[in-house]
């Protein structure tokens, strides 16, 4: 079973969402997404300033397996990309809730938090997701 | 409801701790952890395939050789020495390719075929059929086990495990031939562009090969980078790249096949005409520079026209970027475009193979 950290909060569609304390979060692709998609070999970043709501397509992680749509947990502008993505695709697959970050919003709604899956329900999307 | 075949090793890829997929009807490793990994261990080092799924089968009679070069596209005339082996298509009489496969020659009454796993049941059959005119035996051998050693460090890893008689004979081993010590059959052969092993052995022994490989120092490996490895090697995979409804000149492989005499083999009269006609379609190598990954069946243009598509596509860890075969009109051009999820992207048209022997063989 893959590491689901307690601290960070999720989406159905596999997204880690980290409360920075600031009005910002930082955004992922969980370790179960990294295992489903295999080796990833490019990931396509949001423009920085782009604004997003919830739901909306905001990034594309490929692998040796296929291209897949990363959507936005929530609504807000985007105020830092992890460039070490460009040349180092693989850091998710090793680090996916680290050094594999994707991105960083300012928030315009932190009631959408509240919207989100915590550890224990995100564990149990997985599991039945895969039956 | 019909569970996928599992080969001898189905428990220690498990163990090692491999990603399980489907693959044409088996239940096999797809990674161990990382494909990409496990390429560059074949490219640079040493790692092994279980290829239990594919069959071993045994041409047995007075006239095998007659029957072959009757059956095969490529002409068995040229083997003469013990062990030495040929790759060929064998071809339907419409011309159409029915499989790709390797045969050894073992004596004037017995050639050794290795063919693949998805074809096994169809390609027996269709031997069953041609054989009784040459009163050939067609014996598939399911009793055995192969597992494939590819990369630079590879022979020396395999020939350090092997029985000393065995280990002697393989050894001297030239590519594209043989050795056995009447318990194990060794084929210089591969299908990553590296040098290496192929081992067949009683199926019994399979797992303690695969072992004492591992101790050795052989990463296993999975089929996400032996596609990766074939496909940087230029090397065609049935079903992908040819299929019942392809001619090998229509594939990229004309040089498998043996046309300069005037031998009758099943599939000549087809691909005779086909030459006559002429504008047959090219089967060409294709490198996408920058982002994306190219995938089979995606739409090949020039200019407006569609003129073709990808037939095997993937990203290629020796080059960096992604690579491909592909089928095309045989007037297109060399500015041609891909299309990936609605965009268009350029291409370059490039001889393959794209990498072998632990490098690029095109220029970066």
């Amino acid at each position: 079973m893959s590491e689901i950290p307690s601290d960070l909060k999720y989406t159905k569609s596999h997204e880690w969402v980290r409360e920075e304390g600031d009005g910002t979060v930082t955004i992922g692709v969980t370790e179960h997404a990294a295992e489903l998609l295999g080796d990833l070999v490019f990931v396509e970043l949001p423009e920085e300033d782009a604004e997003f709501d919830a739901g909306d397509e905001c990034a594309v992680v490929e692998s040796v397996k296929a291209a897949s749509d990363v959507y936005s947990p929530v609504g807000g502008e985007v105020v830092a990309t992890n460039e070490l993505l460009a040349n180092a695709p693989e850091t998710i697959n090793d680090d996916a809730y680290g050094d594999g970050w994707i991105f960083t919003l300012r928030l315009s709604d932190a009631g959408e938090l509240d919207d989100l899956m915590d550890a224990e329900a995100y564990a149990e999307h997985c599991e039945n997701e895969d039956h | 409801m019909s569970a996928d075949k599992k080969t001898i090793l189905n428990a220690v890829h498990r163990e090692m701790g491999a990603r399980m997929v489907p693959f044409g009807g088996w239940d096999m490793p797809v990674n161990y952890g990382s494909q990409i990994d496990e390429h560059h261990a074949v490219r640079n080092d040493a790692g092994m395939f279980d290829v239990c799924h594919m069959t071993v089968v045994d041409l047995k009679g007075a006239r095998v050789r007659e029957f072959l070069q009757n059956l095969l596209a490529n002409d068995v005339a040229k083997l003469r020495t013990f062990g030495k082996a040929l790759y060929s298509c064998m071809l339907k009489p419409e011309g159409g390719v029915i499989d790709d496969l390797i045969v050894y020659f073992m004596n004037e009454d017995w050639f050794r075929m290795v063919i693949n796993a998805g074809t096994t049941e169809k390609d027996i059959k269709w031997m069953q059929q041609q054989a009784p005119e040459f009163d050939v035996a067609v014996e598939p051998r399911f009793d055995l086990g192969m597992v494939a050693v590819q990369g630079p460090k590879a022979c020396e890893k395999a020939l350090s495990i092997m029985q000393p008689e065995l280990a002697v004979a393989a050894k001297e081993l030239k590519p594209f031939n043989a050795a056995t010590d009447g318990h194990w059959f060794v084929g210089r052969t591969g299908y990553t562009g590296e040098d290496g092993f192929e081992i067949v052995v009683p199926e019994n022994e399979t797992e303690q090969l695969w072992r004492d490989l591992a101790a050795a120092g052989v990463a296993p490996c999975g089929l996400g980078a032996r596609d990766t490895l074939r496909l940087e090697a230029g090397m065609n995979l049935y079903g992908s790249d040819m299929d019942e409804g392809l001619t090998p000149l229509e594939s990229g492989l004309s040089w498998t096949v043996a046309m300069a005499d005037d031998r009758q083999f099943i599939g000549r009269e087809a691909l005779e005409a086909q030459k006559a006609a002429g504008n047959i379609v090219k089967f060409i190598g294709l490198v996408l520079e920058g982002r994306g990954v190219l995938r089979g069946h995606q739409k090949i243009y020039e200019s407006d026209r569609e003129v073709g598509e990808i037939t095997s596509g993937g990203f290629s860890p020796t080059l960096e970027r992604s690579i491909a075969m592909a089928r095309v009109a045989d007037d297109a051009g060399e500015s041609l475009e891909v299309e990936i999820r609605g965009k268009r992207l350029p291409l370059r048209v490039v001889k393959m193979p794209f990498a072998r022997n632990g490098k690029a063989q095109i220029e970066l």
